[in-house]
């Protein structure tokens, strides 16, 4: 008999679950592990602050894992990869011959000093990467009427690095809406030295920002939050007053592979960036955010790679070489307001680039510009998560990226 | 790409001017790249740039401001008061290095 553990059930550990139960025999026993039974449509946090009933993004867990997969439901302490077996933390052993680790990443507000110590926590200082966290803000805004308003993040990597500018964008429009714009004065605080990393999109985004009368703080490296003088601080000593702070902190990944040392300084897992199997550890991969890979930590990476991942984790198994490499394909719908979205589909090597999806000439979506349908299109996504992606079924998107359709910048 | 020539030494350039081949470098190309932005490489200047290279060497991608701090072990405010303004930026154009995005 062998083992597989697969340590998370979130996105990639529940995709990972259901296509390997259906590859692997009955001679592989497999296993998954989560803190709890609360599988949250992590997308929805976005919409939370807004419109989205909070109850709608959560869902059990086990219900999207197939028949003949054991679910753990407990802390996990450590990995003891050497010995290929994993501690829980009520002292509990599970014994692997493979391990998934999809333990994914997590917002840290304990890394800004005055964030989540601060006596203005949840109460003018929010974030909304956790289901808590967009409850908390969504009765902020409710109360928030006129002032100074500031949209932040404080380091890449973070999960989903759009949110923070679709947050900016939506928020916008909330008050616009509402004939408050006036009253409100919003700008958008990144590290980046524009709106977004690659040019041809930072400059699409940089537009818009200025478009809606959005100003942009850039090239802003956060030391504190200033909860007494209600400051925002950067290391080069600006210091940006705000009513109202939206902060996404830092991630890292999950505690266990800090605790491990199997993550970079981080907590990051470094793998081949190709074939996601750990650069230290041949019976270890890694899916989803909790890797290093260079590309967005986001479900639509996670979608792309598994299926490559299932071909190469067979192929390991089996003592062969693994035959997929993965290019880091990311496709991404960007709220932009009124009701309308952009649509990014990048890699590694290619940058954000504007042209038609996923057919050339035809779409129906437009890449990098805002319309209608692509906001349509990441309001259906929900659906197409819990149905399509999750039980693994395959969507009509390569998992590699295409170059039909783009324009050459 | 473009290609920069400075004091006989030539490296090539992306759109900003930051090196695209680290090994093009030189801790006296670095000196010379640092009289342009009135900075002068004593040792203090070094010692961030020479971590910052070995890093990028180790983890193929330039070091954050956050990575510097975390395991360099060097004081931000320090880093500030060397390279004023952008550290980050200054110090990996200066220690041939790409651009620090971060991922997307």
């Amino acid at each position: 008999m062998n083992t597989l553990l697969i340590l998370g059930a979130g996105t990639a550990g529940t995709m990972a679950a259901n296509l390997l139960r259906t590859k692997l025999g009955d001679d592989w026993s497999i296993t998954i592990v989560d803190r709890d039974n609360e599988h949250h449509y992590q997308p929805g946090y976005l919409f939370v602050p807004f419109w989205m009933p909070e109850g709608r993004v959560v869902k059990e867990r086990d219900a999207f894992l197939p028949d003949g997969v054991d679910f753990v439901q407990r802390d996990i302490a450590r990995v003891h990869p050497d010995q290929r077996w994993v501690e829980l933390a009520d002292g509990q052993r599970l014994d692997y011959d493979w391990l998934v680790i999809a333990s994914g990443s997590r917002p840290r507000p304990d890394l800004v000093p005055g964030m989540a110590d601060g006596s203005l926590w949840r109460d003018k200082v929010h974030e909304f990467y956790t289901l808590e966290g967009s409850v908390a803000l969504r009765d902020a805004l409710a109360d928030f009427h006129e002032g100074r308003l500031l949209v932040h993040f404080a380091d890449q990597p973070i999960k989903c690095p759009v949110a923070p500018l679709e947050f900016t964008f939506l928020v916008e429009d909330k008050y616009r809406k509402a004939g408050l714009r006036h009253d409100v004065d919003i700008t958008y605080v990144t590290p980046l030295d524009g709106a977004f990393t690659k040019p041809v999109a930072s400059e699409t985004l940089g537009d818009l920002l200025r478009q809606r009368s959005i100003r942009l703080a850039a090239d802003f490296a956060v030391e504190r939050i200033d909860n007494d003088t209600q400051h925002l601080v950067s290391w080069d000593g600006r210091e940006l007053p705000f009513d109202l702070l939206v902060s996404i902190p830092p991630h890292t990944g999950a505690q266990f592979v800090m605790d491990s040392g199997l993550g970079d300084d981080l907590g990051f897992v470094p793998v081949d960036k190709h074939t996601l199997q750990a650069v230290d550890h041949e019976r270890i991969f890694v899916l989803g955010d909790a890797s290093d890979i260079p590309t967005s930590k986001a479900g639509s990476v996670a979608h792309f790679a598994a299926e490559l991942f299932v071909d190469n984790f067979l192929a390991a198994v089996a003592g062969e070489p693994m035959p997929r490499s993965f290019d880091g394909h990311a496709n991404c719908f960007v709220e932009s307001g009124r009701n309308q979205a952009l649509l990014l589909d990048f890699n590694y090597d290619t940058q954000p680039l504007t042209g038609t999806f996923p057919a050339a000439g035809v779409g129906p979506m437009r890449l990098l510009e805002p319309t209608r349908i692509n906001h349509l299109g990441k309001l259906a996504f929900e659906q197409v998560y819990w149905r399509l992606l999750l039980p693994g079924k395959r969507l009509p998107v390569p998992a590699n990226m295409s170059m039909a359709g783009k324009n050459e910048p | 790409m473009p290609t920069n020539t400075l004091n006989g030494h030539t490296f090539t350039v992306d759109d900003e001017g930051f090196f695209t081949d680290p090994d093009q470098w030189s801790p006296e190309l670095a000196a010379d790249m640092a009289e342009l932005i009135g900075t002068e490489l004593d040792d203090a200047h070094m010692a961030p740039l020479e971590f910052m290279r070995s890093d990028a060497a180790e983890h193929g991608a330039t070091p954050t401001l956050r990575r510097m701090h975390a395991t360099g072990g060097f004081d931000i405010k320090e880093l500030y008061r060397l390279y004023p303004g952008k550290p980050v930026k200054k110090m990996a154009w200066l220690a041939g290095l790409p651009k620090p995005t971060g991922c997307v």
